[in-house]
């Protein structure tokens, strides 16, 4: 005997009662959610959308802040602009230190914010105050959090300076911040290290690893608990369990904080210029293209060098994604 | 066997591991801001004949470094107190503009099919990657040619767009969590889809409105890249951000001056970021980076 159940209607979400002059209802649904979204849509083309077109036509236009009133968009068009900047000799070197700073700067927030998730994770008294000043750095005005650093590297009378020549028996003060290439003494040999490049490296990891920290312990919170113990008592030691069930099940955490994290320190500029002003081998391309602006008046140059970087990101990331294809696809 | 005499090594090995590096990590996040305010109640002579005594709060205390940068221009100081102004100013007009325009779009994704839905998404996505210095250069050159440049309002509108995608993400979420049977109540009460919005589902949602209005006042006060290219030629118009920024590159200007500055700048965002932290978890991961 089949039991009938009564034919209710489908109440469609956000429904208003009945038919409005002649249209259906989700007729209705289309068009509010098409004006209600209007206005986000509205702002996102014109200040986003056409702004990103149109610096594409400049990068191919000669055109200073000068002459930018005759630009149009009939042209003339060349090649000029993308000739001047891969010229350019600092060219070359900026996309290498960018690559060395968004690589490390990746790496080392990745890392940090790992560590310090996995380390969180027993509760302990102060467990809560911990979390919070570590959230510190993440939350402060990079303007602020760049000139701490700047006055605690100071050669003076800074404090990283002061302990080093007081405590640690450093020969001499280090000019952390305005010193391209210094040299380390390590066991009896003099090694070559990118002073400054490793300070900014150091305070993007600094600034950034309570991203990739607030990301895993959202994740390890959701860890099913059974598992570990269960390979507890099989016997699995501390650096088992890590690597055979807590890193799997954070794999795509990891995935998306590199891609996220490169793409943000790629392309970053106020770090870097707040901390060294580009200068002392930290002259990444963000700031190339803000010195090509400002400094040269060149809107054409400085489109066509933030093109690059757009296309050298975008390169970047289809290759991230080939690789991510391949290893899940993999055994 | 052997598994359980390696852990029997691994796992007191990690946790004392584990408390060395929180220790450590734990001093890299606090000392900074320790040593931004010791220096900020010391007078410069007291800095430069003892950089290591200021560490503790023993000897004389100032509140001339405080008293410098808030008093006026014309009484020798650096007049941070306009600064505050238009910094509240911009990122009280930044936060109305977000919230006006994304609760109704995030209303519409969460609630009607309408065409343009997936290219919205799409437009989110894009924003929230896109390199912001290839925004820069068209927005500057726009600014400069319509004489815009050095006025908040524009400042304000280029922020909000920043922050959109990420403020209707929240409330998207927040929206999908209010049951719909409550506005349909509402509906048959006899109420319009706007008064349902206005008078049912805004007042569910004060949590997430308050939460999305945090995060983007913050990304508004701590902004530097906007404010440097469209505001730094009319020094009235300075946010607090910019007005240190120009005053670091002032070489009279002493460390105790800077991070005093630099404590009136980060007060205000640490504040309001512990008092209203665990509603905002959720923004957070997403970003507070962009900008």
């Amino acid at each position: 005997m089949a039991v009938r159940t009564p034919v209710r209607p489908r109440i469609s979400r956000g429904r208003t009662p009945g038919i409005i002059r002649g249209r259906t209802l989700r007729a209705t649904d289309a068009r509010w959610g098409l004006a209600m979204s209007m206005p986000t849509l509205l702002i996102l083309l014109v200040i986003v959308v056409i702004p990103v077109a149109w610096t594409v036509l400049l990068a191919f236009q000669r055109v200073t802040l000068l002459n930018i009133r005759s630009a149009g968009i009939q042209g003339p068009y060349s090649l000029a602009n993308v000739e001047q900047v891969i010229r350019d000799p600092g060219f070359v070197s900026g996309v290498l230190v960018t690559l060395a700073y968004s690589v490390f700067g990746t790496a080392g927030s990745i890392v940090i914010g790992l560590a310090a998730a996995l380390a969180l994770r027993k509760r302990f008294r102060g467990r809560f105050l911990v979390r919070g000043v570590m959230l510190l750095p993440y939350v402060t005005p990079v303007v602020a959090a760049a000139y701490v650093w700047q006055v605690m590297l100071n050669p003076t009378l800074g404090l990283v300076n002061q302990v080093g020549v007081n405590w640690l028996g450093w020969k001499h003060a280090v000019p952390f911040l305005s010193e391209q290439t210094g040299h380390l003494p390590l066991t009896g040999n003099s090694v070559s290290v990118p002073t400054a490049l490793i300070m900014v490296i150091l305070f993007d990891t600094w600034r950034y690893f309570p991203f990739a920290f607030l990301f895993f312990s959202a994740r390890m919170q959701a860890l099913a608990p059974e598992l570990e113990e269960a390979a507890m008592v099989d016997g699995a030691s501390t650096v088992a369990r890590f690597r055979y069930i807590i890193y799997p099940q954070l794999r795509n955490v990891i995935l998306l904080l590199v891609l996220l994290r490169f793409i943000w320190t790629f392309n970053k500029f106020d770090d870097v210029y707040l901390l060294t002003g580009g200068g002392a081998g930290t002259q990444v391309v963000s700031i190339r293209v803000y010195q090509f602006l400002t400094a040269y008046s060149n809107v054409g140059a400085s489109s066509a060098e933030a093109l690059l970087l757009a296309v050298l990101l975008g390169v970047f990331a289809v290759l991230f994604s080939l690789f991510q294809r391949r290893t899940q696809a993999g055994p | 066997m052997s598994r359980l005499r390696s852990d029997a090594f691994q796992e007191p090995f990690f946790r004392y591991a584990g408390r060395l590096f929180l220790a450590v990590l734990f001093l890299a996040c606090i000392v900074p801001f320790y040593y931004m305010v010791m220096l900020a109640i010391h007078n410069n002579q007291d800095v430069v004949l003892h950089p290591m005594g200021v560490l503790l709060p023993v000897g004389r205390l100032a509140l001339a470094p405080f008293r410098t940068v808030l008093s006026g221009k014309s009484a020798g100081g650096q007049g941070f107190v306009p600064f505050i102004e238009n910094s509240l100013f911009l990122a009280a007009l930044t936060v109305a503009g977000t919230i006006i325009i994304a609760v109704p779009g995030a209303y519409a994704l969460a609630r009607y099919a309408f065409p343009g839905r997936r290219l919205m998404s799409g437009a989110f996505l894009v924003v929230y990657l896109f390199p912001t210095i290839l925004l820069a250069i068209p927005l500057f050159v726009f600014f400069t040619r319509a004489h815009l440049l050095g006025s908040l309002p524009p400042v304000a509108i280029v922020y909000v767009a920043q922050t959109l995608p990420v403020a209707a993400y929240m409330l998207r979420e927040y929206f999908d969590s209010v049951p719909v049977s409550v506005e349909e109540a509402a509906h048959i009460d006899g109420c319009s889809r706007w008064q349902t919005i206005r008078r049912v589902t805004l007042p569910l949602s004060i949590p997430a409105l308050v939460s999305v209005g945090v995060y983007v006042f913050m990304i508004a006060w701590n902004e530097y890249l906007f404010a440097l290219l469209f505001l730094v030629a009319n020094p009235g118009h300075w946010t607090v951000s910019l007005g240190l920024a120009e005053l670091s590159s002032d070489i009279t200007v002493s460390p105790p001056v800077l991070m005093a500055g630099s404590v009136i700048l980060t007060l205000p965002v640490i504040l309001l970021f512990f008092a209203v932290e665990r509603f905002l978890r959720g923004g957070l991961t997403l970003g507070a980076e962009k900008g």
